[in-house]
């Protein structure tokens, strides 16, 4: 009576999960390099955010390594599971305060471009 | 039964597949109704409308005269009135005749997926809702024939699974808005997003509230609590969420945020017509449009099923435990056996009768309740709702844990008590904001003598 | 190949044109929606994995909450003439493409390569609402009021910044 997707039983070894995992991080870390506009850029740090993610309960389901027993197994998936949700907490305060710090500095400099945001420098 | 058995369990004759078809018929189970149902839902809203703004409305479609020459002598001349009945289909027509208008400088790629995207979770949000009742009467739990048949997914993340789809619902609008390039259609899209962010936090809570009385997110076992003795001591009663104190409260947090996340009046700022022209949907014609209307029905149908499982016990007709009342009254055990039969096989019935009551509902708040300011909506939304659900939420806790300690009457002592303190608190923090400075005066903002130099004021009952 | 690795690889091309479109597109409108894509897809692969309290979190805090106060940002920025300027990639486009392949090349040969072919632990309910829960409230109780303390924090600091007289 379950979803489909959600009783689908995985048999995909560890390697492509954490392959999509780094795959995400690499791109979001190039988006924060490249590009200019601060609302893109803090998009990029979600986009590696939410990789790490993946990649703490790819390890929570596979177990970090081989040969792990049934009780230690399981505390090691709870403890995966809650970085992501931690994660998430974080994730949301850091987006709020990010955003409210981007319409300040609109709000004084009527623009945004992280290149020109350089009144510390020197 | 058997054949449906080994249809689910993937043995029977269509083999792997067997889940797969069962699913696909569920989903269509599902949707069929609500697909075949909107239209009428048109038909309702603009008749019930006209009624209640003392007009006639739409009642001439579908009215055939029969001619003079008529076959059948009974016919001549007689005119067969459908009530309007076919109205949505001529407004259909029209929809779909109509030019196919898309301006020059709209987005065009967000501006085509728009439509799709705000239909999208109208139909996704009920899939874990439970249409017809899971339990046959005298037997266990997951037992009868509708069990195969719905809720489309019972998943442990029942009620997440609508609050995570309804928080979807957001994107159609707001992308509409800004990928038609309007300033009017930008601000609709942006109302719609601080809009239904805000409520989506208080219809949170409001569901939290049935799910920690409950013990459980999935829609069926929180059927299956509002079917037990009410209050956990009324016997024959069934108990559903909106006759207990705390879903009351509950209850009415979720329809005031189910009108703002559908954008209906009187929370229709995004669409609002004498503000922004039409809002989001201002630069779309045609099919464009009647995607988005339809949306807005669908999601109005869906949310209502939401309602009616979560508050108003899901497919019981009426709120009485029948066979709880067989053993109770022997001498009339026929009947009420009798009674708890139609009540299982009428499910689907009383269901659908109890979202037509909730439509009934949002076209009464319609024709009523002039458009909230905005302000006033986040002012509702953030210092009355959600503050309203958080109370609730410890009242649901404090209800619970007395319930489980002294019974019944700690349940009630319990509220009492919390009934006390926040009594004790909104007045003191009446008080408190009556006696500090205004906001307004803070705010450097300069009031206007009301009542202009020179002329008094003359009090009428002095005259 | 199986019908799960099917899946999997569908999730997993939508997910990567999802995170390319954030990087690559020009408009953060439709940046944003790339962004709203791959957390969705996201929420389905969480799923897979066996998470679904996970994955319907996901969907709901990122697809459903944080994405739409980017996209409100966003929108009010254009409104208020903010973002004309084209954000084009330029010559650091290259030197960041060549850092980001030796990252993942240094990432993939140290950490997914030794990995072999591991199947999943077929850990049962590990991801039900009520194992995160009980999960959330003994061994996890302080973290979690940890994080409910920052959350209050940004709510006030957010607050702080965005009015502009309190």
């Amino acid at each position: 009576m379950l979803l489909p997707i959600a009783t689908m039983v995985t048999e995909i070894p560890i390697s492509w999960y954490l392959g999509l995992g780094l795959v995400m991080f690499c791109l979001g870390g190039v988006g924060v390099v490249v590009r200019r506009n601060p609302v893109v850029v803090f998009m990029c740090i979600e986009l590696m955010l939410n990789a790490v993610n993946l990649t703490f309960l790819t390890f929570a389901a596979y177990g970090i390594y081989p040969g792990l027993n049934k009780a230690t197994a399981y505390q090691s998936a709870m403890n995966g599971q809650m970085m992501v949700i931690f994660v998430m907490a974080v994730a949301a305060a850091e987006v709020a305060v990010g955003l409210g710090i981007i319409m300040a500095i609109f709000r004084l400099r009527n623009d945004v471009d992280v290149d020109d945001m350089s009144s510390l420098k020197n | 039964m058997d054949w449906l058995i080994a249809l689910r369990d993937g043995t029977g004759p269509l083999g792997q597949w067997g889940p797969i078809v069962l699913g696909v018929i569920r989903v269509l189970l599902f949707v069929v109704p609500i697909l075949t149902l909107v239209p009428g839902l048109i038909w309702w809203e603009r008749r019930l409308l006209s009624w209640m703004q003392d007009r006639i409305g739409p009642n001439r479609t579908g009215t055939i005269t029969f001619p003079e020459s008529f076959p059948l002598a009974g016919l001549r001349g007689k005119k067969v009135r459908t009530f309007g009945l076919l109205q949505p289909i001529a407004d259909g027509v029209k929809l779909f005749f109509k030019e196919d208008a898309t301006p020059a400088a709209v987005d065009r790629l967000v501006y085509f997926t728009a439509p799709a995207v705000a239909l999208f979770p109208a139909f996704a949000l009920g899939g874990t809702l439970p249409i017809a009742s899971l339990r046959y009467p005298f037997e266990a739990a997951g037992s009868g024939i509708f069990a195969f048949f719905t809720p489309v997914a019972n998943v442990d993340i029942g009620i997440l699974y609508v609050l995570a789809i309804s928080s979807l619902g957001v994107y159609g609008v707001v992308l509409a808005g800004y990928a038609s390039n309007n300033k009017y259609s930008l601000m609709g899209g942006l109302r719609a997003s601080a809009q239904l962010i805000s409520y989506e936090l208080a219809m949170a809570m409001s569901l939290a509230c049935v799910v920690m009385a409950s013990g459980s997110m999935k829609i069926p076992d929180i059927v299956a609590f509002q079917e037990g003795p009410l209050w956990g001591f009324v016997n024959g009663v069934q108990n559903w969420a909106i006759f207990t104190p705390y879903g009351l409260v509950a209850a009415v947090i979720f329809v005031i945020c189910m009108i703002a996340e559908t954008n209906r009046a009187p929370f229709d700022l995004p669409e609002a017509e004498n503000e922004l022209i039409a809002g989001y949907h201002t630069e779309y014609s045609s099919m464009k449009f009647a995607v988005f209307f339809m949306g807005e029905y669908a999601a109005m149908f869906v949310f209502s099923g939401v309602f009616a499982a979560v508050f108003l016990g899901g497919a019981n007709l009426m709120p009485f435990r029948w066979e709880q009342l067989s053993s109770d009254f022997p001498a009339m055990a026929g009947l009420f056996r009798g009674l708890a039969y139609a009540n299982y096989w009428l499910g689907p019935v009383a269901f659908l009768a109890k979202q037509a009551a909730g439509i009934t509902f949002f076209i009464w708040l319609r024709a009523t309740l002039p458009r909230l300011r905005y302000d006033q909506l986040m002012n509702l939304g953030w210092k009355s709702l959600l503050p309203m659900g958080v109370a609730n939420f410890i009242v649901v806790g404090l209800w619970v844990v007395c319930t489980q300690m002294f019974g019944p009457a700690g349940g009630f002592a319990s509220l009492l008590g919390a009934f006390v303190v926040l009594f004790v608190l909104y007045t003191n923090l009446v008080g408190a904001a009556k006696t500090s400075t205004p906001g307004i005066q803070k705010r450097g903002i300069k009031m206007v003598d009301p009542t202009p130099q020179g002329v008094t004021m003359v009090d009428p009952n002095k005259v | 190949m199986s019908a799960s690795e099917i899946g999997f690889l569908a999730l997993a091309l939508l997910a990567v044109i999802g995170a390319a479109g954030v990087v690559l597109i020009d408009n953060p409108v439709r940046s944003a929606l790339c962004l709203v894509l791959n957390f969705f897809v996201l929420g389905f692969i969480y799923f897979t994995l066996g998470a679904p309290m996970i994955g319907i979190t996901q969907i709901m805090v990122y697809a459903g909450a944080i994405m739409v106060l980017f996209l409100f940002v966003i929108m009010m920025l254009k409104r208020q003439g903010a973002m004309a300027k084209p954000d084009k990639p330029d010559s650091r486009l290259g030197l960041a493409v060549v850092l980001g392949l030796a990252l993942a090349v240094t990432v993939y040969a140290t950490v997914i390569a030794p990995q072999g072919v591991t199947l999943p632990l077929g850990i049962k309910d590990y991801g039900t609402p009520q194992a995160v829960g009980v999960s959330l409230f003994t061994n996890f109780v302080w973290p979690f009021e940890v994080v409910s303390v920052l959350l209050l924090v940004g709510i006030v600091g957010s607050i702080m910044l965005a009015k502009r007289r309190i």
